[in-house]
């Protein structure tokens, strides 16, 4: 069994191949019934161990979606609960029996220490400052969608890196990706060890904002282990944010991304939120499409295979599904689906969109 | 009279290496004079060397608290298989041992343990940093040594209080009374669970920096030219602190150091997999830091290796890493980790772990060698040929935490008399 613990543990084509099978996922979700039976029988766990409101209702949507059986188990992982191992933990969600296990949790490592314990496909939905791989796959999913690749691509990260999920699974898929990533914050939000980075760093944004294919922008928690990093939010938003006279001097081509929720007003103006280049919902909308396939990869028929071409027989079934009007009534034993005149055009349109972006 | 001999060793000690017969009477437990005659029990000793018994300065042996994680007896068992026959106990137990009660509990348990005991103390009344616990009763009782272990003393001018305090304490053994520190300026440290550096950039884990430690070292070099006190450094683990002392100990100020074998044998790297067994604090350094703590033990600049044995149950570290509790277990490794890691001959390495700890611990009279008639036969059989893997389960602690699992090491003690009598035979304890 596979997991999806990090964005560095992948290959560049296996990083592509996860973007190429969401774009099919984002046509199933625009079909009246957005519902197929890939993951029909399979269960999936959302462990969260630190709250996510988003995340979750986006893993959660993305394996109904695929209809698997989706079980919420949501505990704290505050230092009140330190008296249950997570082995423990993982051993009793696992004894239920469940096919894949979508991991939230506080602590760094957390997913990966998972993996000793379970037979499961762990799939890391955010691990303390670490990584968020598939945030990383939804932002990659997005630029592409607007730019057409990342190969070139001037990229600004602005924040808090330090304490980020997001900025380490992002360099490493943007840099994966041909992209040329430049990191932006006061050095209280900067790693220790940023000179062996594959980035530049950037003290200010002005100085680099007219070059910008896309501005990154990171939520900002002003205070950690009860230290402020920098004086105040004000100064933050003077010094970093991306006001509306900064959004002025972005490039025209340039995207606007934030990976949610947006403190308004301090990493973005209001106004900029509103801005044509802002691409905020289409990174939530891309969320649930990249889920679906992360899960379709790990639970479904199609588990990566380095030499596999893209899935033949499950796009099929993807078709065939649609042809039914009840999409979950579709029986699993048909894979090599002989199925109805209008799905066999639908999979050549998916496949064939998926082949040409391979080409690409 | 009964008599115990151990044939065919080559005794090495502070005096040097020579080959000899030991004859040691059982109901003294001393040594005495090899007379040619035969012994009512005889332990091979042949193609090994005989040494004085190892002193550990720094160990957790749980009891009084955490009776599952380790037990004064088991702590012993552990310490005596790995050729220790002293161990200075730390006083981060529960209750804490700040107190004379806690004190003479220690004292009554490890009445019957494998090695000799020697309990240190709290500086601060249950460690918190704010008031001195009763050093003077404490050091009637015997306690010589004193320490907030497990966090540093962060308050400087009760830190040069409780040196001036304990420099003037008189105790009837002439021992020095010596203020033990874990080096680690908890506000620069604070939430850091592993180096920082590279290793913690990548794995998102929060780090403290070596500067965290160096503060405090130097804050207490300063503190002992100020005071003229008695400062033994724990675990040093940073290039940086290593310079410091090796400037002190120039000045001819009152400063001792440990280093542990952990952080002369282990880099940060090794917490790649999120395995809290490799946590501990001061955390896993880089190798620019494994070298300096090498060479610190080899000139002389770090007195002593010390284990900072810290057992944990295996559900305290299966945690995740940042919060697991910190520690790893040691007694049994230590002496093959320094055959093995520090290129040193077997005499230097007695230095560092017989010789200069027993001085440190005030154990000089019984403890550290020199080996001839009339002392406390406490001894290690130690053979230099043996090439094995550490196997991190296979322990007599009840703690089962050791970073060393699968490392191959050279060295391996065989034998460890304790006070004449033989409580470890062939890499076995005999109760």
């Amino acid at each position: 069994m596979s997991n999806l613990l990090d964005i560095e543990g992948l290959e560049r084509r296996e990083l592509e191949h996860y973007l190429e099978l969401a774009e099919s996922f984002a046509e199933v979700q625009t079909r009246s019934i957005p519902k197929v039976p890939v993951l029909r029988g399979k269960t999936v766990v959302l462990a969260f161990f630190e709250d996510s409101t988003r995340t979750r209702m986006s893993f959660d949507l993305a394996a109904r979606r695929l209809s698997a059986d989706v079980v919420n188990f949501a505990v704290s992982s505050s230092s009140t609960t330190k008296g249950e191992s997570l082995r423990d933990t993982v051993e009793t969600i696992s004894a239920m029996g469940v096919d894949g296990i979508v991991v939230r949790h506080s602590s760094s490592g957390a997913p990966q220490r998972i993996t000793e314990w379970t037979d499961a496909a762990v799939i890391n939905a955010g691990d303390g400052w670490h990584q968020h791989p598939t945030q990383a796959l939804l932002d990659c999913y997005t630029i592409r969608r607007r730019l057409g690749s990342l190969e070139g691509k001037q990229i600004a990260i602005c924040g808090d890196i330090k304490h980020s999920r997001v900025a380490r699974s992002n360099i490493a898929a943007f840099t994966k990706l041909g992209a040329e990533v430049t990191v932006v914050g006061p050095r209280t939000l900067m790693p220790a060890d940023l000179a062996a980075w594959p980035v530049r760093y950037s003290p200010g944004i002005d100085e680099i904002i007219g070059d910008l294919d896309v501005a990154y922008m990171l939520r900002i928690q002003q205070e950690r282990q009860g230290a402020p990093l920098f004086p105040s939010v004000r100064e933050y938003r003077s010094l970093y944010g991306l006001t509306r006279a900064r959004a002025e001097r972005l490039p025209a081509r340039a995207l606007i991304m934030h990976p949610g929720p947006v403190n308004r007003g301090v990493e973005l103006d209001p106004e900029v939120m509103d801005d044509e280049r802002t691409v905020v919902l289409d990174q939530v909308t891309a969320g649930v499409s990249v889920r679906m396939a992360v899960l379709y990869r790990l639970l479904g028929p199609g588990q990566f295979d380095e030499t596999s071409k893209p899935p033949e027989t499950s796009l099929a079934e993807l078709a065939a599904s649609t042809a039914s009007s009840e999409p979950v009534g579709e029986s699993p034993a048909a894979e090599n689906v002989t199925s109805t005149d209008s799905a066999s055009g639908e999979v050549a349109t998916s496949f064939d969109a998926l082949t040409s972006e391979v080409a690409v | 009279m009964s008599t115990l001999a151990l044939r065919g060793g080559t005794v090495v000690d502070s005096k040097g290496e020579r080959k000899a017969d030991l004859v040691i009477d059982q109901a003294s437990g001393r040594l005495i004079e090899a007379d040619g005659v035969s012994a009512d029990q005889e332990l091979d000793a042949s193609g090994c060397a005989v040494v004085p018994g190892f002193v550990d300065l720094h160990v957790h042996l749980r009891q009084p608290g955490n009776e599952a994680a380790e037990t004064i007896e088991s702590g012993s068992r552990s310490a005596a298989l790995g050729g220790f026959t002293a161990i200075v106990s730390m006083p981060n137990t529960d209750p804490c041992t700040d107190s004379a009660a806690v004190v003479n509990d220690v004292m009554a348990l490890a009445a019957n343990a494998l090695c000799e005991i020697k309990p240190s103390a709290a500086i601060t009344l249950g460690r918190d940093g704010v008031a001195l616990a009763p050093m003077g009763e404490l050091a009637a009782l015997g306690v010589r040594m004193f320490t907030d272990d497990g966090t540093g003393l962060q308050d400087d001018q009760l830190m040069r209080r409780a040196l001036e305090y304990a420099s003037s304490l008189v105790v009837d053994d002439g021992a020095d009374i010596v203020l033990s520190q874990h080096c680690e300026a908890s506000a620069l440290s604070q939430g850091g669970v592993m180096h920082e550096g590279g290793w913690s950039s990548r794995l998102g884990l929060p780090g403290q920096p070596a500067e965290a430690e160096e503060l405090m070292v130097m804050r207490d070099i300063a503190l002992s030219r100020l005071t003229g006190g008695r400062v033994h450094l724990q675990h040093l683990s940073t290039a940086g602190s290593v310079e410091m002392v090796r400037q002190a100990k120039a000045d001819g100020l009152p400063v001792t150091a440990e280093a542990t074998p952990h952080h002369f044998s282990l880099t940060d790297a090794a917490c790649a997999g999120y395995d809290p067994v490799f946590k501990v604090h001061p955390p896993l350094r880089t190798d620019v830091d494994v070298e300096a703590i090498r060479t610190g033990l080899r000139d002389g600049t770090i007195d002593a290796v010390a284990t900072d044995h810290a057992p944990h149950t295996a559900d305290a570290k299966e945690l995740p890493f940042d919060q697991a509790p910190p520690g790893m277990i040691g007694l049994e490794t230590a002496f093959a980790l320094a055959y093995t890691h520090l290129g040193l001959s077997l005499m230097e390495i007695v230095r560092l772990l017989a010789t200069n700890p027993a001085r440190i611990a005030g154990l000089s009279d019984r403890h550290g060698g020199p080996i001839v008639p009339g002392r406390l036969a406490n001894l290690a059989v130690v053979d230099l040929s043996e090439q094995w893997v550490v196997d991190g389960a296979a322990t007599a602690s009840l703690s089962s935490n050791s970073p060393f699992h699968g490392h191959s090491v050279t060295g391996r003690v065989r034998h460890t008399i304790f006070e004449g009598e033989p409580v470890v035979i062939d890499g076995k304890a005999t109760r």
